[in-house]
């Protein structure tokens, strides 16, 4: 059987402090958005990025690849548990969807 | 009420000023989250998809206006103006900051709330009958019994690392409203020959593999309560597998081994512990009856409640659901419920629960009750005052009339806040409500419990559901499952599957042919939903759910 092809991935994880949903951007910081996530589409360069989010235990708490597509504003997310985290719960407009800028 | 001893307020403290400092170390580096993450649990602190979530103990399901007032405290100050009431009688802030939670454990504990043990594989919040103490048809109040296994259980050194969690929930009561058999023990108080005591049973619960709980015992004299306790725990300790997450609860184990071998084992253990217990327990025990003393009923007129019932009908279809019988007849058990059609099933505003803290100490002896089925218990209150109660309600929006019925959903967090679930429920439930309201058939429905579960640790007890419903992930895509002819009550019963899933916008649909060929099915609106399905099988509701299966087939 042929290895699965690597599909495209962001780092996310959640912050130490507030427990919102975080992901890795571009230059190595943390980013509240979905959209401003870096789209990692090497897999050694993922497992990379993810052993460095490994690290940062004073910031990121379990740290993972998720899957995302290429969009127009950026990535989105391929599993709906994926969109739930980027956006917040769908019973309060809170998390997320609430915020009108990124921190 | 029980009130906190000089020792449990000591213990308290010391308890949350180790958590604040686990809590400092965590954030300078100190300890890895490996290290954090089970002292975190053991306090009740939990990493959700969203947020952290703080579960905290509402023991026996009872609470007086003042912790009812800190919980509204805790829903505002630190988290977003509300909390959500669960199917164990805890309470979950959605939204707490890590920085917070220290002071959040301390403002429970000056009030005797604590979030010990709500979490990690130790013996969890003992939970019990929401109408005990109340009931027309109890024993006796069974909440001493729970106080007192609530401080034998509360780090407890032997139990502190099971393998895995432990549940326990307890009931005075000849109707089970405490889901006692799907409890990894469950105990019923009973009387024999003038004595009491307890029918014990062990090995129920839900989850991957449901269970019904056996008799381990059937009658415990309530002196050798806590000693047969330890002794089940001891053999479930060194008995139950750790090998395996899904097979580590006791239900397993008393699967795997057989009741009759359990019981030797525990019969065994209980007589070596027995004589360790030299009566310090007992001592406790007669302290706790008088703690929970039943309040000094007022005497009086009862024609007011029927006055209104005759002039009001919103009055009288909200007396006809949401009352039951109080022991004594001139009292009665009001259950408001946190089920309005559309809202999210046990949540509460702080607002409301500062109402509902009015309410009890208004009208109801300060006593509140927080039920299994996510609604709130008041649970004496004079038949004169309701019809000024049910107005207050009515001014709180907290005046929905329809507990027992279709749009009283049990239902979990889901995938819209928790870390495990593998779909949504609160969303599912919110449509069946609002959808029957619609209908304006709920009434004419009549009793019928639904309950969901956003993945198959069923915390929504959706096995034990008339009409369960268990949310998955197929294939990236939520998709909803039904098992029907369950039950939660003394006659306990898993409910059988009824064929593939559902997707999310079939889902309503589907409940309603279900419920449409219950209506067509009954021989009278006296037979339930539940009675109907025992008496024809799940045969004529497949048919209903899956018509064009069933025209192709013939």
């Amino acid at each position: 059987m042929m290895p699965k092809a690597f599909t495209p991935k962001v780092v996310t994880a959640n912050d130490l402090l507030l427990g919102d949903v975080i992901y890795m951007a571009a230059d190595g910081t943390w980013v509240r958005s979905l959209a401003q996530a870096e789209i990692i589409s090497d897999e050694a360069e993922a497992q990379i990025r993810l052993l460095d989010a490994a690290r940062q235990q004073d910031r990121a708490v379990g740290a993972y690849l998720a899957d995302v597509t290429a969009g127009t504003r950026g990535p989105a997310p391929v599993h709906f548990r994926e969109a739930f985290r980027a956006t917040g719960p769908s019973n309060h407009a809170h998390g997320k969807q609430a915020e009108t800028h990124d921190v | 009420m029980y009130k906190y001893s000089d020792f449990d307020t000591a213990f308290l403290a010391e308890r949350n000023a180790q958590f604040r400092a686990q809590v400092e170390r965590r954030i300078s580096g100190a300890l890895t989250e490996d290290e954090f993450k089970p002292l975190r649990l053991m306090n009740g602190l939990y990493l959700q998809l969203h947020a952290y979530m703080l579960r905290v103990a509402i023991p026996y399901g009872t609470l007086n206006s003042a912790q009812m007032r800190m919980l509204a405290h805790l829903a505002q100050r630190w988290d977003k103006g509300y909390g959500h009431f669960t199917t164990r009688q805890n309470i979950q802030y959605n939204w707490p900051k890590l920085r917070d939670v220290p002071d959040m454990l301390d403002a429970l504990a000056q009030v005797g709330l604590h979030a010990i043990q709500t979490s990690g594989n130790t013996i969890r919040n003992v939970t019990a009958d929401h109408f005990a103490g109340a009931a027309a048809d109890e024993v006796a109040d069974p909440r001493p019994y729970a106080e007192l296994i609530r401080q034998w259980s509360t780090d407890h050194p032997e139990f502190q690392f099971l393998g895995r969690k432990f549940k326990i929930a307890v009931t005075g009561a000849t109707a089970d409203r405490a889901v006692i058999r799907a409890h990894d023990i469950g105990l019923r108080l009973r009387e024999r020959d003038g004595a009491r005591g307890f029918e014990v049973l062990v090995g129920g619960g839900l989850g991957r593999t449901p269970m019904i709980g056996q008799v381990i015992r059937d009658f415990l004299p309530e002196a050798d309560l806590l000693a047969y306790l330890e002794a089940i725990v001891a053999v479930y300790n060194l008995l139950g597998r750790r090998d395996n997450k899904y097979k580590a609860r006791i239900k397993i184990t008393v699967h795997e081994n057989g009741i009759d071998r359990i019981r030797s084992l525990t019969e065994a253990e209980f007589a070596r512990r027995r004589p360790t217990f030299k009566g310090a327990d007992q001592r406790l025990l007669a302290d706790l009856y008088t703690a929970f003393a039943p309040p000094a009923l007022r005497q009086g007129d009862t024609t007011a409640f029927q006055r209104a019932r005759d002039a009001d009908p919103v009055f009288r279809a909200w007396s006809d659901t949401n009352l039951s019988a109080h022991r004594s007849s001139d009292h009665a058990i009001v259950s408001i419920s946190l089920k309005k059609p559309g809202a999210t099933p046990g949540d509460a505003t702080a607002a409301q629960m500062r109402a509902l803290a009015d309410l009890a100490e208004t009208f109801g002896y300060d006593e509140l009750r927080i039920s299994h089925e996510q609604n709130v218990i008041l649970p004496h209150v004079h038949r004169a005052d309701l019809p000024a109660l049910h107005a207050a309600l009515r001014d709180a929006d907290l005046a929905t009339a329809n507990i027992g019925l279709i749009s009283d959903i049990i239902a979990c967090p889901g995938m819209d806040y928790c870390a495990l679930a593998t779909a949504r429920s609160i969303p599912v439930a919110q449509q069946i409500a609002t959808r029957f309201e619609t209908l304006k058939l709920e009434h004419d429905i009549g009793p019928l419990k639904i309950k969901i579960s956003g993945c198959i640790n069923a915390c929504g007890h959706h096995h034990v559901g008339h009409i369960g419903i268990l949310g998955l992930d197929r294939a990236g895509v939520e998709n909803y499952q039904i098992t029907l002819g369950g039950d939660h009550t003394e006659t306990a019963a898993i409910g059988e599957r009824a064929g593939p899933g559902f997707a999310a916008d079939e889902i309503v649909p589907a409940i309603e042919r279900l419920v449409h060929a219950y209506l067509d099915l009954r021989t009278s609106p006296e037979e339930t939903f539940l009675h109907t399905c025992r008496r024809l099988g799940l045969a004529p509701f497949k048919a209903a759910l899956y018509p064009a299966q069933t025209m192709a087939a013939e």
